[in-house]
């Protein structure tokens, strides 16, 4: 089971420490890997806190640690980095700015997804 | 040896925090005092081991280096240099120069950050103000799509919602402090007020706080998540406050509607101006992204997304930004400097500079260095270099040189990269 949620990202703290030890670090790996999600859409799609959740949009997919987090029913969050822009379009409607807030995305959890295929 | 530096800048972030203490061991740097996290990491997990350039991958002699990088941009039909906002005012002119001279397209970090921002500006005005102002006289704070307790993290001390200052003694007893946002943040959680926005609704609830300031009733009770109640009563606070200032970030640049939302934001801060004292400021993210917007403007006319193509500058947000010029293809060779496109691009239009011949001007290593043609290790302005930079409120801010490692900046590779070409 997937669901169509609306996707945001943005800087964390951890992302700008992890940045400055390198975006090859584990640090930098781990503080751009999560995805922030609202418990009770967790639930529904039986994702579990700290367990794997796979996103795609036209543009690609990845599989972030999930976190449940004080999020609106319906968003997820994801910190900015090399992960999260392989789910972000180029279209920039006339600006230069990609859509880095408010893309739509397909979530799922990851074990649904290896007992399908 | 050992050396102590008073009143250093840190240049991370847009806040340009000039009351750092940095205590170095010969080029070793061993204490930073107040800095915060993101910045403590410039300067402690700075390397100042020398490094050499690289082309494809191997050490070479810099002359050697600069001759690849002026045989790459004299061949290339369609170049595109890109960066700046964590270099220093000094180099940005430079850049602009070589744009000139290569006939190149020249873009800042500006475009995937406050762009939108420029744009409103332009089509609306900016009530704007100093942060000194805001410290010492603002009683009433809203910050709307962005979360400084994460992305700026001395603006609250310093400026902001604890600073004290003439008219405001207590601090944050002296303000009242809003926090709109789609999520509840870090922020949020230390304001007064949170009103929390449906996602792609922020236009629709400033035009309802623009209707409310002229004294109409909305027929809805909810605008975009929000109850009217809540907004009728952050519009009294707003037009009964003594020095009112919005803040601004990616919540309204990156939405749905981006520069729409920020024009929308910049004419009800004009507007409140009938009514009391009220000025709006962009969170400015790197550290002299504020400057990279400053400079291209002196010397173009434009903010950002700028053309020499046709021998004179042309403005063309979409066309002349960095992402689409990447995404069409239509760069074919590239300077990158100081920044890493390669990690904060959408990846689409990253993998186009894996295409092209790509030149990187860096202190560290980053995403796109690993696959340029050309690296040209340079010092790290406020670290190992001296230059200007400007603050979010536009006010300039000299970086200090805090340790000697002898390494070239920006400017200087510029300078003989623009001799060099042909
Ligand atoms: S708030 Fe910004 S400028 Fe100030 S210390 Fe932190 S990173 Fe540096």
């Amino acid at each position: 089971m997937s669901e169509r949620l609306t996707l945001i990202t943005g800087r964390t703290r951890k992302q700008a420490v992890g940045m400055h030890k390198g975006k090859d670090s584990p640090e930098y790996r781990e503080a751009t890997a999560l995805v922030e999600m609202n418990p009770e859409d967790m639930a529904r799609l039986k994702i579990e806190d700290g367990g794997k959740a796979l996103l795609r949009t036209a543009e690609g997919e990845v599989e972030l640690t999930a976190h449940a987090g004080s999020l609106p029913a319906g968003l997820v969050f994801v910190p900015m980095g090399t992960l999260v822009n392989k789910l972000i379009g180029t279209e920039t409607l006339g600006t230069g700015m990609p859509s880095f807030k408010g893309q739509t995305v397909d979530v799922a959890a990851v074990t649904e997804r290896e007992d399908a295929s | 040896m050992s050396t102590v530096v008073e009143h250093v800048t840190c240049p991370f972030c847009g806040c340009l925090c000039d009351d750092l203490t940095v205590e170095a061991e010969g080029v070793e740097i061993r204490k930073v005092r107040l800095a915060c996290s993101s910045g403590q990491g410039i300067f402690m997990d700075y390397d100042p081991r020398p490094r050499r350039p690289l082309v494809d991958g191997r050490e070479v002699e810099w002359e050697n280096a600069v001759a690849e990088a002026a045989s790459i941009l004299s061949a290339a039909d369609s170049p595109l240099i890109y960066g700046l906002s964590s270099s220093a005012s000094e180099a940005q002119r430079k850049a602009v120069a070589l744009a000139d001279r290569i006939g190149a397209v020249i873009d800042s970090t500006s475009s995937v950050c406050h762009g939108p921002t420029g744009l409103a500006m332009q089509a609306v005005g900016e009530p704007t103000c100093t942060l000194g102002e805001v410290r010492d006289r603002a009683d009433l704070l809203v910050f709307w799509g962005c979360n400084p307790d994460a992305s700026h993290l001395r603006h609250f001390p310093r400026f902001s919602l604890t600073a004290k200052g003439a008219l405001t003694p207590n601090g944050r007893a002296d303000r009242t402090v809003y926090v709109v946002d789609v999520r509840p943040t870090g922020s949020s959680k230390k304001a007064d007020h949170f009103l929390q926005v449906d996602v792609g609704s922020d236009f629709e609830v400033l035009t309802t706080l623009r209707l409310l300031v002229k004294g109409k009733e909305p027929s809805v009770d909810t605008v975009g998540g929000v109850p009217v109640a809540q907004l009728k009563e952050l519009v009294e606070r707003m037009k009964s406050c003594r020095y009112g200032v919005a803040f601004m970030g990616m919540g309204l640049t990156m939405a749905p509607a981006r520069q729409l939302n920020v024009a929308e934001l910049f004419t009800l801060v004009a507007e409140l101006n009938e009514f009391a004292k009220f000025s709006v400021l962009p969170m400015r993210g790197h550290g002299n992204v504020t400057g990279a917007d400053q400079v291209l403007s002196w010397t173009t006319g434009y903010p950002f997304a700028v053309s020499f193509a046709r021998g004179y500058p042309q403005f063309s947000p979409g066309e002349f930004s960095a992402v689409d010029m990447l995404a069409r293809r239509a760069a074919d060779a590239a300077v990158i400097i100081a920044s890493d496109p390669g990690a904060h691009f959408p990846a689409a239009a990253a993998a186009h500079l894996e295409r092209i011949p790509t030149i990187v001007l860096d202190h560290g290593p980053s995403v796109v260095a690993s696959h340029a043609r050309v690296v040209f290790p340079t010092a790290a302005y406020g670290v190992d270099a001296a230059g200007t930079a400007y603050r979010m409120d536009n006010v300039p801010i000299p970086l200090k040189r805090v340790i000697s490692t002898g390494r070239l900046t920006d400017e200087e590779i510029l300078d003989r990269i623009i001799e060099a070409v042909a």
